[in-house]
Parts: C-alpha cells; structure tokens; sequence
C-alpha cells in the first residue's frame, strides 16, 4: 500500500475533493454513493483489476464497507472504504463493476445487515432464508439457548 | 427407436444435485434446470457447514484461533494457518526466525502437493478411472506421513505459531523425504501415461467448462484456475509472503481454461511445489524456530490485510484490532467462495455428466467456501 497517497491525490480532483485519506494513512474513504464510480475508475484506469476482497466491519458509531482490490502485475493492493451511518446501513452494489460482488455483497448483507442497493438478487447466502438477525454484529449473542 | 426431434415437446425441471451427492465434495447444492439432460440454468445453495469462524474469532485470543483456521480449507489446513498467523505478525510487527520460515514454507508446499493430489485423485474418480484415485490416494498418503511426522496430525494440523512453529523437522524426515522426492515425479509420470493419455479420459475434459480469463477476473477466480485460463498470477512470485523469493521455481501457465487445463495444471504445480520442499531442506539454517513473543498478545490498534497463495487461489484475511487481547473482526477471504460462484455462469449448455468435469476441476471446499 506504498503509492495509496499518490493514488490518493490523482483520483481526488476527478470526485471534487469528496475522498478522504484516513488517519493511518492506509485507506481512503470515499462517499458511499460513489464508491461504484470510485472503483470503476481504479479498474478502467489504474490497474486494478481485481477484486480482492470484501468486507463489513461494525463500530460503534458507524458501519464501515471495505473493499480492497488488486493489480495483476505486481499484486498491490488499495484499501477503499465507505463509512455508513447505523441506522439503516445502504449504499449502491458494485456488481456492475465485477461480478465477483455478488456472493461478497450477500455475505455482508446476510452476516452484517449492509444493503446493497442495486444489487442483483440480495438474499441470505450463509444463514438459512428464515434466520432472523445479523450474526456478525456485536449485538448479536452466541450464548446457547435454553432449551428446556 | 426412431424419434422426430422436432415434433419432441420437452419440459423443464429441477434437479437437486446435493447437498449429500459424492461428486459435490462436500455439502453444497446446487439447483439445476435441466431440458433434457441439458442443463438451462443453475443456482447454487451454500450454507451447510457454515460455522460461524468469522463471529468465534471475536471471543478467541490470537493465539487461541490458530487450530480454527485448519478447519477452513480443511485439505490445506497448513496454508491457512500461514496465511492466519502471518496476518497477526503483520499487525504485531513481530519478526519471523529464519529457520522457521523456511519450516513453515516445506510444510505450506507439501500441503499443497497433497491437496492438488486429492483434486486430481477425485477428479479422475468422478470421470470413472477408478484405478488412478487408487494411485493418488497412496501418493498423498505418503505426502500426509511426511506431514503428520513433522506437525503430528495429517490433516488438520496446527504447526504454526504466531512468531514461529511448534516444533523442529525430526531426524527420520530427511530419509523419507527423499524417498517421496524420488517416488512423486515416478508415480505422477505413471498415472500420467495411464489417464491423461487416455483419449477416453481427455475427451471427457477437454472443452468442458471453459473459463476465458476475462470472465475468470470478472467473477474473482483466482489461484490454479486462473493460470489454467493464461494469466501468469501467483502470490508466490508476484508479493512472495515468507522466504518464497529465495527459491528457484516455475509458475506454470496453461491457454485453454477448460476442465482438461484444469487437471493438468495441478500436476504441473506439484512438481514445482517438490522443488521448492527440496531447495527449502536444503538451505534449511540453523537457529531458533520462535521469536520471543509474550505470552498474553495484544497487537497495536489499526487494521491490516494480508494474502497468501492458497492451494486453490488467493487466501485472504482483513483483521481490525482495538488493542486487546481479541481480534475485534476477523474477515477470512476463503478462494473457493468466490470460485463457485462462477459456475453458474459456465454450466448452461452443459450436459450434466459435463457439470461434474466443471465442477471438479475448479477444486472448491467447502469448508473454506462456508466457513
């Protein structure tokens, strides 16, 4: 993640100064509404063909969407966030994007209650269909229940 | 029996192929729409071993979630334990004793051989050479004595430690060691003549399942299918993780992107794999096999990301810490979950006998795929 500053100061003008670096340097967080056009723009133009991963982390005053995505050429990777109120957590899909979204989408939406907007076929994908909750939110208890 | 197809009315049906079906290696669905034996439309059900590791790891200690991540990709257990404690070590900033980096890197390597052993093995099952699984299957047991001797367990071993690994090569290693180096490249060669120059095993192969690699980068497909389909990707030489860089060794490439490439390219992969075991054993250092790390862990705040080459792609772990002694999220980015996601996008046209040439050769587990 050496050139994310670089990468940082070339983007931000294309989204009017809406990017922010993170205090550790190591992430950007863009506007949740632009987070598609953020990284269509990283795969058409800069290389980043790929992506790594997907993920939802839960804080305690926001959620937070990671997407990190990867060149092929020398495997360097960008981590790009969205920051999510926790109120009804929602942002654009980015499936347009790579199809490789859809099942990472699902799985934050199942496990973390994030909704993706414009996605395909937004259902549970890990936990059965009639499951109720979000298991990876830290409200969500794993003490056994009381049977008898 | 003559038949006018063209006056033939067919209908539509489902098919559940799982979630118990051999062929499936492990508990996954998927619902097929077939016409005929010709398959219209597939839609995959996952979920059935879903364990929650992603939720265990909040209430575990690092240390204490090193045997959970053998259960993910349960046949490669040893490269996610890598993959697991070297995402902590990032986080920690805790430096790696050279002698067991390259412990670490014989077991990775020989957890590879013995997981591609175990695809192809089933794979030939599942096309009917019942006698090559016969012949895979003694193979990798040999690959799972050398493993079980060093890590004390064959399959779901917990060799690695945050800092190091648990313990050092025995002495009777070496010999069997070049026994195995001696006797791999011979059997594979073998087996080789027996099916792969089997105009009957081929054709059941061979442009079955093509995956182009413009749709292998769309659906996220990584790892031993994406070099099938011409894309020159592996971590091992693209970021090498631990000592890879140090060692000599090829990154085999094939075109095709078919179930055919699929087959051969694992067996290409384990040749290179030996070769790494071997120059690894060779330039073995001396020295510890621990750094000092304390016993009650608490790496710094922050977030980290780390990937490695896993048997069937790029393994991934994003790990957030708030300082204590408990990772505060752990998200494992398991190859196989992305990977069998494309195959509804490849099996429409497929007869169904062809689904499970597909299938197979894209090499998913489940455990890794549910988690």
């Amino acid at each position: 993640m050496n050139d994310i500053k670089e990468l940082f100061e070339t983007l931000n003008p294309a989204f009017n100064g809406a990017l922010r670096l993170s205090d550790d340097g190591q992430s950007v967080y863009a506007p949740p509404e632009s987070i598609p056009e953020v990284l269509a723009l990283l795969k058409d133009q800069h290389e980043y063909v790929m992506l790594a991963d997907l993920s939802a982390v839960e804080y305690e005053d926001r959620f937070e969407v990671v997407y990190h995505v990867m060149k092929l050429t020398d495997a360097g990777v960008i981590r790009i966030k969205a920051a999510l109120p926790r109120e009804n957590p929602s942002l654009p899909s980015v499936t347009s994007v790579w199809k490789a979204a859809d099942v990472q989408e699902r799985e934050a939406f199942d496990l973390m209650g994030i909704n993706f907007r414009g996605h395909p076929d937004l259902r549970r994908i890990l936990c059965p269909d009639g499951f109720t909750g979000h298991p990876l939110r830290k409200s969500f208890s794993i003490k056994p229940v009381n049977r008898f | 029996m003559t038949m006018e197809s063209d006056n033939l009315i067919t209908q539509e049906f489902n098919l559940n192929m799982g979630p118990y079906h051999p062929s499936t290696h492990g508990v996954f669905r998927a619902v097929l729409t077939l016409d005929g034996e010709v398959i219209v439309r597939q839609k995959n059900v996952l979920g059935y071993l879903h364990r929650g590791m992603e939720k265990i790891a909040e209430s575990k200690t690092y240390n204490q979630f090193i045997p959970y991540t053998a259960r993910l990709d349960y046949l490669a257990s040893a490269l996610n334990n890598m993959g697991y404690v070297q995402t902590v070590e990032k986080l920690a900033a805790i430096e790696v004793p050279e002698r067991a980096e390259h412990l670490r890197v014989i077991v990775a390597e020989l957890q590879r051989i013995a997981s591609h052993l175990l695809m192809v093995g089933s794979t030939a099952n599942d096309m009917g050479a019942m006698t090559a699984i016969v012949y895979y299957m003694t193979l990798r047991e040999k690959v799972l004595d050398l493993l079980e001797m060093i890590t004390g367990a064959r399959l779901t071993n917990n060799y690695m430690r945050i800092g190091g690994v648990i313990d050092d090569l025995p002495d009777e290693f070496y010999d069997k060691f070049k026994e195995l180096r001696k006797f791999l490249p011979e059997r594979l060669d073998m087996v080789n003549t027996l099916i792969v120059g089997n105009e009957i095993f081929a054709s059941r192969l061979k442009g079955i399942g093509v995956i182009t690699a413009e749709m292998a980068l769309d659906y996220g497909v990584t790892g031993p299918n994406l070099r099938a389909a011409g894309v020159d990707f592996d971590l091992r030489k693209k970021d090498p993780c631990s000592v890879y860089d140090r060692f000599d060794f090829e990154v085999p490439v094939l075109k095709n992107g078919d179930a055919f490439d699929r087959f051969l390219i694992r067996g290409l992969e384990m040749r290179q794999s030996l070769r790494i075991v071997e120059q690894a054993v060779e330039a073995l250092p001396e020295g510890p096999i621990m750094a000092k790390v304390p016993r009650q862990l608490k790496p710094p705040a922050g977030e980290v990301f780390h990937k490695i080459e896993g048997a069937r792609g790029v393994l991934a772990f994003h790990l957030v810490s708030d300082g204590g002694p408990k990772p505060y999220r752990l998200h494992i980015h398991g190859p196989s979950f992305v990977n069998i996601e494309i195959m509804p996008a490849i099996s429409p046209g497929l007869m169904l006998q062809d689904f499970l040439a597909a299938f197979a050769t894209i090499d998913v587990d489940m455990g890794e795929v549910d988690r």
